[in-house]
């Protein structure tokens, strides 16, 4: 049997921006944002990785981008060992039954025409999978209590607008249960719920993965919360992953600057044991133009000479720690 | 005032009239802030904290009321003021940063016009001296002011949040608040934000009203700790009260619901149940039916009151407690 469940070489995600007709035709000026920009990622079996990384630093389109929701520039995508093949519609109907994702933006994703069983079912619509009407809600029922919708039936024939925040990402989270599938993007699943409730989705996750060995590619701007599910994490910036490793290296010990700068500013409640903040300034830049050398350079509280002249690779510096600085450190 | 404060609110209740009756959003809020003191409003979303803040300065929705209750500012009390007599406190006195107020700036009209007229609405100087201001606010705000004439598009989320603070500090206010402030932003940009907020309260000797559900965000900003518990103050006290000598049962859950990077890794606690509805709040505690403490039945049938644990001004309203004092 084969250890991961995806395999991401060298993967590359850039897109064409449109302009205004004097840019595009008489300058022949072309924009490209580069929201995925050569990564390597594994998940294995039974894992749940975090990718954790600020707005626009491309997450949800590496996501998309393992469910062939996205067209990818350049690299490989391996499902299971194989390479998924677009073109093969038996073998794309297993992989949309084994391969979910959970949206981010619950006002978005659901269908506001639809009730709440109709869109809970679809997937199994969609995969032509024949039940009668009965079986239907029963199963309904059931994914909606197994995401915390408890009574279900009493959610059945709502509609998303009569729904709280909370309650769509609940709904959202359902559809993709009812076919219990191997592996599952969680598109920042909890970030609309209030922290007194979103433990019980964190829990449903690691269960998941403890009793049925699913997957997780889990992705969050929160850092705290990926540590806490997580097997490991991987750092994103600009398009890049900048750190990887377990979870509790990278909260503990983390030796990239800007992941050690996103673990400094992180609030606790109740602990004294608080270090240093390290707080960036400025801004980070735009996808369109990213700096050359690190990436990261325009940031860097340690940026040298090398750093604006070559780009540090993703390299091991001890087993399953990889880190693309010229300098890892620890900075005090 | 006499005794240091700027701000007294006393026994507010605030209610909303809907179709289906009464909602009791703010039911007897009491709290105190010193001068240049900072206090954190936090709870569940729906407990009545952005309701307490539009209280105070009186732009409650055209179906919200203040029942009863006093806001003393300054000696004088706020809520029996007339709209017309509001208004020489609204933005002069008292500003508030609106939750999601970065993203309601007028997407046609430069972020410099925008605060200019803010300025000239409330103060009758001339356009040339509001834009000096302008330029002033902004480097206060630390965003440069050769940027003060972009449109809102043209400015990052954290630019946008600097410039409705900058626009909130422009009438030089002596109590400022911010409902969710930071909410929605990167962590990152969080940072720099927390460190504006606190670098311009030090330096402006302002005092505060800081509005999250995110309680780490007030331990990082806020002198005090008030914890609202559906329309109620559950708890109140210094930060370090409240997170290190915690007596309410809603507080404790609240507290564990986040985790913390620097002890064990732990799973979080949620808490079971939903706050109750605001329309026909129970009659005993407010917390009973999710409670993990409940006592009895004193807990359905009696609404516990706020009260001072060994005479400080770390309050509680639990049977836990009063029970234990009576013991
Ligand atoms: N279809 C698209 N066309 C053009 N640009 C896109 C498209 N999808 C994403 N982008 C850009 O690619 C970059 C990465 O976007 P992505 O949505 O993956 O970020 P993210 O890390 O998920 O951010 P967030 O935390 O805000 O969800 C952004 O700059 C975004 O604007
Ligand atoms: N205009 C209104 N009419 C009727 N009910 C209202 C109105 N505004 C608020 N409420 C109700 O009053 C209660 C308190 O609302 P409020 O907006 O103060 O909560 P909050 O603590 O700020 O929540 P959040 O964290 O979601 O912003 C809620 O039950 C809400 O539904
Ligand atoms: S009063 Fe009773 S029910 Fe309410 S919090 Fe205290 S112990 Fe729990
Ligand atoms: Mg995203
Ligand atoms: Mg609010």
């Amino acid at each position: 049997m084969y250890n991961n469940i995806v395999d991401i070489q060298n993967l590359k995600i850039y897109f064409q921006i449109r302009q205004g007709f004097v840019e595009e035709v008489i300058k022949r000026e072309k924009k490209i944002v580069k929201a995925v920009d050569n990564i390597d990622l594994s998940i294995k079996k039974g894992e749940i990785l975090s990718l954790v990384g600020e707005s626009g630093s491309g997450k949800t389109t590496t996501g998309r981008a393992i469910l062939q929701l996205a067209k990818k520039t350049d690299g490989k995508i391996l499902f299971d060992g194989d390479e998924i093949n677009r073109k093969d519609k038996k073998y794309m109907h297993t992989f949309r039954e084994r391969a979910q994702m959970i949206f981010q933006d619950p006002y978005q994703s659901l269908n506001p025409k639809f009730m709440v069983i109709d869109i809970v079912a679809e997937p199994l619509q969609l995969m032509k999978i024949k039940i009668s009407q009965e079986e239907k809600i029963k199963k309904v029922i059931k994914a909606l209590e197994f995401a915390g919708l408890k009574p279900g039936k009493d959610y059945l024939y709502r509609y998303p607008h009569e729904l709280s925040g909370g309650q769509r990402q609940r709904v959202s989270i359902a559809t993709c249960f009812i076919v219990s599938p191997d592996f599952i993007v969680a598109d920042e699943p909890v970030s609309m719920l209030d922290a007194s409730v979103r433990a019980d989705i964190l829990k449903l996750f690691v269960s998941m993965k403890e009793q049925k060995d699913t997957s997780f590619l889990f992705i969050t701007h929160d850092l705290a919360l990926a540590w806490l599910i997580s097997d490991r994490i991987a750092i994103m910036y600009l398009g890049k992953i900048m750190e990887m490793g377990s979870a509790d290296l990278i909260a503990g010990s983390c030796l990239h600057p800007y992941s050690q700068a996103l673990t400094s500013v992180l609030a606790v409640v109740g602990d004294k044991r608080k270090k240093k903040r390290i707080v960036l300034e400025g801004e980070t830049p735009s996808p369109m133009n990213i700096p050359k050398g690190c990436r990261f350079h325009t940031r860097c509280p340690i940026c040298q000479k090398k750093c604006k002249q070559s780009e540090p690779e993703l390299k091991e510096i001890s087993s399953g720690h990889f880190v693309a600085c010229h300098f890892p450190q620890k900075i005090n | 005032m006499k005794n240091g404060n700027i701000l007294e609110v006393k026994n507010l209740k605030t209610y909303f009239k809907i179709k289906q009756g009464i909602v009791k959003a703010v039911d007897d809020v009491s709290f105190e802030l010193k001068k240049g003191e900072s206090i954190g409003l936090v709870g569940e979303s729906g407990c009545g904290k952005t309701t307490t803040a539009l209280s105070i300065i009186r732009l409650l929705s055209d179906n919200g009321y203040i029942e009863s209750g006093k806001i003393i500012f300054d000696d004088v009390n706020l809520a029996a003021m007339t709209e017309d007599e509001i208004l020489n406190y609204r933005w002069n006195d008292i500003s508030m940063i609106f939750q999601g107020a970065m993203n309601a700036l007028n997407p046609v009209m430069r972020v410099s016009d925008q605060i200019i007229e803010a300025i000239q609405l409330h103060e009758s100087i001339s356009r040339e001296e509001a834009r000096k201001r302008v330029t002033e606010l902004f480097e206060l705000v630390k965003i440069n002011p050769n940027l003060m004439d972009s449109y809102p598009h043209e400015f990052s989320g954290g630019m946008r949040q600097r410039a409705i603070i900058a626009m909130a500090l422009a009438c030089n206010p002596a109590l400022i608040i911010g409902d969710e402030p930071t909410t929605a932003l990167d962590v990152m940009v969080q940072a720099q934000i927390i460190d504006l907020i606190n670098d311009l309260r030090k330096k402006l000797k302002m005092s505060m009203i800081m509005i999250t559900h995110d309680l780490s965000i007030i331990t990082e900003t806020c002198d005090k700790i008030a914890v609202m518990y559906a329309g109620k103050i559950a708890e109140i006290g210094n930060v370090d009260d409240i997170v290190f000598n915690y007596q309410h049962p809603y507080t404790e859950k609240l507290i564990k619901a986040f985790p913390n990077i620097y002890g064990e890794r732990q799973m979080v606690e949620s808490i079971p149940g939903t706050p109750p509805n605001l329309l026909n709040p129970p009659k005993g505690c407010r917390f009973a039916d999710r409670c993990h403490k409940k006592i009895g039945e004193i807990c359905d049938n009696v609404d516990p009151s706020l009260v001072s644990i060994d005479g400080s001004n770390h309050m509680v309203a639990c049977h836990l407690k009063e029970g234990l004092r009576n013991v």
